[in-house]
């Protein structure tokens, strides 16, 4: 097994690296476990996992204040996980259960939490991204100094909208952060059959927008590319792009063959760029915890998603009633 | 502890598939996210991952086997240490544990429109909109939309309206005029030429706590924003099981205007009036645009609010009241008769009113109906003028195929159907993309003739 070029000092303390290895977990878990419950038929639908791209929003979550705000796309439950909901209600979300952030109402791409500022889960790709700004706009117009993070991927890259949120995004300095999250795959089309840029941050240069690659896959990397970017936005020279090189090891969705890419392409970035293992490394070199420990975590992360699954699969069905309710404020 | 490892489901509509291949065999140390199995389904061939780490114990499913229900047991995984004689004795295929109660029924019509064979008693809903003896001034409804923005931006700091030439130019049609001096350039935004990215950034604003009101110069253009308007607007609120709503207004030109050709000639009221989530407001007169576009921007909703070039410069009398709104869903009657019944909205009230005039000198006595929201639709007031009247005709501007008048048609079937002494015709736009040459449009456009027409044939006259 090959193995990957691990800095030998982290510039990380202790208890951030065991949060990021805490949290990142718990994603990877989360969905190996949401990947298990569709294969029963307890989750239907579209449902598509995040497994490969957890340092992109454990990163930036661990740079974001209180009070700042995320929208992504329909490849959410990271996003969820990380700025702190509970993996119960995202979990009875995903089994259409009365437990579920939108009591079963919006499932794995519609789901929303106006208490932790997550903006959802949109399926429209490229949507999610004027909506993002707009979410900005606000924050400007009432002064408060909050950020937006508007993720979306290189497939979304490629939708107009995009370009209209950039132009006025920067003619109004709103105060988001576009965050491509670049997994290089549009569903099946490589970066490469859909388009000859080969930077996507680069496009906004043409719009004035100051951005930068980061390595997605290295947890402190994002972080410290957040916490410029917030740093940009909050002093009012917003908006910012960072195009995360990441990569999702699952499908597109759980229906999803993956013919478009070889076995040994997946492995090799297991073996070579696995974020958490990057992460575990970086703890037992710097003698932060042992294995036993980490073990332990292992343990409890997967006893929190047990429990998440269990409620998901016990949490009843919405009522018939729901039908009817909250088409009108 | 051992587990079974079942069937998996692995697209929205598998029940069952065939296990092609093994990749791992008994004994063999798996690691989550390694591949198990090949499985083939009426579309792919997919991959299998272990979501465990373990032993294989026993393959229970040898590899070929075609027909494997999901759910079925297809291996064992063990922990370290316990051998493959532990293993549970697998049991049938468990049913899929999606609950029952689902099943049940499809009683939910509960809140759908009653489809009662014997017709409940209806009462109109029309009341007059302001007391009797009211000051009243005469406006244009240019004037009058920009009267009831600028009140509610007077009291509101969340309201600001964004669009196309909203400001410096001072609005395409000038509703918006002298209003960027007023209010300043923090709340009159001009926009650049961007109909999908602005419409998504005011509808994201709506999610952060503003309440926009959007300009298209015309609804014409909305057609690039439809997405955000339909997707985003109107559906999130829904989604979000009632967390998220959308408290935001869309308004502009709508429908033809004269000789500006297909491209800029359509009527958007039946289309926007199907969705659910959205409000649909379509005033005639400068009290109605003024009180409903009040109302609209007051609302907790997304509201769809078409306007009519033509109209713009028309006169009509508003009351003088410091804070006049008119509430959705309630049709106007404009003139009470006894004959028949023409139901209008928009633009279209000005066929219907001048039909009635020219069917007064015939001595035929028809009561006019403006609709003014189609989302929600004043349906009591209507089936109460019907059964009154016992005929109905309905006057719109847009295209015949599933018009507003086709609805009405058919909730007036289901509800007052023994009341009715002929068939419903629907007065509608032609079923032609506008022409552009001034006989044409004049041809494609409905007409007051069309609607005295139509009304003499209701009537049997």
């Amino acid at each position: 097994m090959a193995t990957r070029k691990t800095p030998v000092k982290s510039n990380s303390s202790k208890e951030d690296l065991l949060h990021y290895y805490r949290e990142m977990l718990l994603i990877r878990r989360f969905e190996e476990k949401a990947g298990q419950l569709y294969g029963m038929g307890l989750i239907g639908g579209f449902c598509h996992l995040y497994i490969g791209q957890e340092a992109v929003v454990v990163g930036l979550e661990a740079a974001a204040e209180e009070g700042d705000k995320r929208i992504t796309s329909y490849r959410d439950h990271g996003h969820m996980l990380a700025c702190g909901m509970d993996p119960k209600g995202v979990m009875a979300e995903l089994t259409g259960r009365e437990g579920g952030y939108s009591h079963g109402k919006g499932g794995s791409m519609h789901m929303f939490s106006k208490e932790k500022h997550f903006y959802g889960g949109h399926g429209i790709v490229g949507a999610q991204v004027p909506l993002g700004a707009g979410l900005a706009f606000a924050d400007k117009y009432l002064d408060n100094k909050r950020v937006t993070f508007a993720y979306f991927g290189d497939g979304a890259a490629n939708q107009g909208q995009v370009y209209e949120a950039y132009n006025m995004a920067e003619l109004w300095n709103l105060p988001v952060i576009f965050v491509i999250e670049n997994n290089q795959y549009a569903m099946g089309t490589s970066m490469k059959r859909s388009t000859k840029s080969t930077s996507l941050f680069g496009r906004g240069l043409a719009y004035g927008i100051q951005g930068e690659a980061v390595d997605g896959m290295d947890v402190q990397a994002v972080r410290a590319a957040g916490e410029k970017a917030i740093a940009v936005c909050r002093a009012g020279d917003g908006p910012y792009i960072l195009e995360m090189i990441t990569y999702r090891y699952r499908g597109h969705s759980m229906s999803d063959p993956a013919k478009y890419r070889t076995r040994e392409e997946v492995q090799k970035m297991r073996d070579e760029k696995d974020a958490i293992e990057h992460v575990r490394e970086l703890i037992l070199q710097g003698n932060h915890a042992t294995d036993d420990d980490l073990k332990a975590i292992d343990k409890e992360i997967k006893a929190r998603v047990n429990d998440a699954a269990e409620f998901a699969k016990d949490s009843p069905e919405p009522a018939l009633s729901e039908l009817w309710t909250d088409i009108y404020a | 502890m051992a587990t079974e490892i079942l069937m998996p489901a692995l697209s929205p509509t598998m029940e069952e598939g065939t296990l092609s291949k093994w990749l791992v065999k008994e004994g063999d140390t798996v690691k989550s996210g390694q591949i198990l199995a090949e499985i083939e389904t009426d579309k792919a061939t997919m991959e299998f991952e272990a979501v465990d780490e373990g032993i294989v114990g026993k393959l229970l499913v040898a590899e070929g086997t075609a027909g494997v229900k999901v759910n079925t047991p297809i291996a064992v995984l063990m922990e370290e240490g316990e051998s493959a004689d532990a293993a549970p004795a697998p049991k049938a295929a468990p049913a899929a544990e999606a609950p029952k109660a689902a099943a049940a029924a499809p009683a939910v019509a509960a809140a759908a429109p009653a489809v009662a064979a014997a017709p409940a008693a209806v009462h109109s809903n029309a009341s007059p909109d302001w007391p009797a003896g009211t000051a009243m001034k005469t406006m244009t409804v240019r004037e009058a939309l920009r009267e009831a923005m600028s009140e509610e931006m007077r009291t509101t700091p969340e309201v600001f309206l964004m669009g196309e030439e909203v400001g410096e130019y001072q609005g395409a049609y000038k509703i918006s005029q002298g209003m960027l001096d007023e209010f300043g350039e923090k709340r009159v935004i001009d926009t650049p030429i961007t109909e999908h990215g602005f419409t998504g950034i005011a509808v994201g604003a709506a999610f952060g706590g503003l309440r926009p009101i959007v300009e298209y110069m015309t609804f014409n253009f909305a057609m690039q924003a439809i997405d955000q308007i339909i997707n985003s607007a109107a559906k999130t609120l829904y989604m979000s099981g009632g967390q998220m709503g959308c408290p935001i207004v869309f308004r502009g030109a709508n429908g033809a205007a004269a000789r500006v050709g297909a491209q800029h000639s359509q009527d958007y009221a039946a289309w926007y009036a199907m969705v659910p989530g959205l409000r649909v407001v379509m005033p005639y007169s400068a009290a109605d645009a003024k009180g409903l576009l009040k109302t609209a921007i007051r609302d907790n909703n997304p509201v769809i609010f078409l306007e009519n070039e033509i109209l713009y410069g028309r006169s009509f009398e508003v009351p003088d009241l410091p804070d006049f709104t008119i509430p959705f869903g309630k049709a106007r009657v404009w003139r009470e008769g006894s004959d028949v019944t023409i139901v209008s909205f928009g633009i279209g009230m000005q066929y219907a009113l001048e039909a009635a005039d020219i069917l007064a000198k015939d001595g035929i006595s028809a009561e006019v109906i403006d609709l003014r929201t189609l989302r929600p639709i004043d349906y009591d007031t209507v089936l109460a003028s019907v059964m009154k009247t016992n005929r109905c005709v309905t006057v719109e501007e847009g295209w015949p195929v599933g018009a507003i008048g086709n609805h009405l048609s058919a909730t007036i079937m289901m509800r007052a159907f023994d009341y009715l002494d002929a068939p419903v015709i629907n007065c509608t736009g032609k079923d032609v993309p506008m022409p552009y040459a001034a006989n044409l449009e004049k041809l494609a456009l409905v007409t007051s003739a069309e609607v005295v027409e139509a009304v003499k044939s209701v009537c049997y006259r």
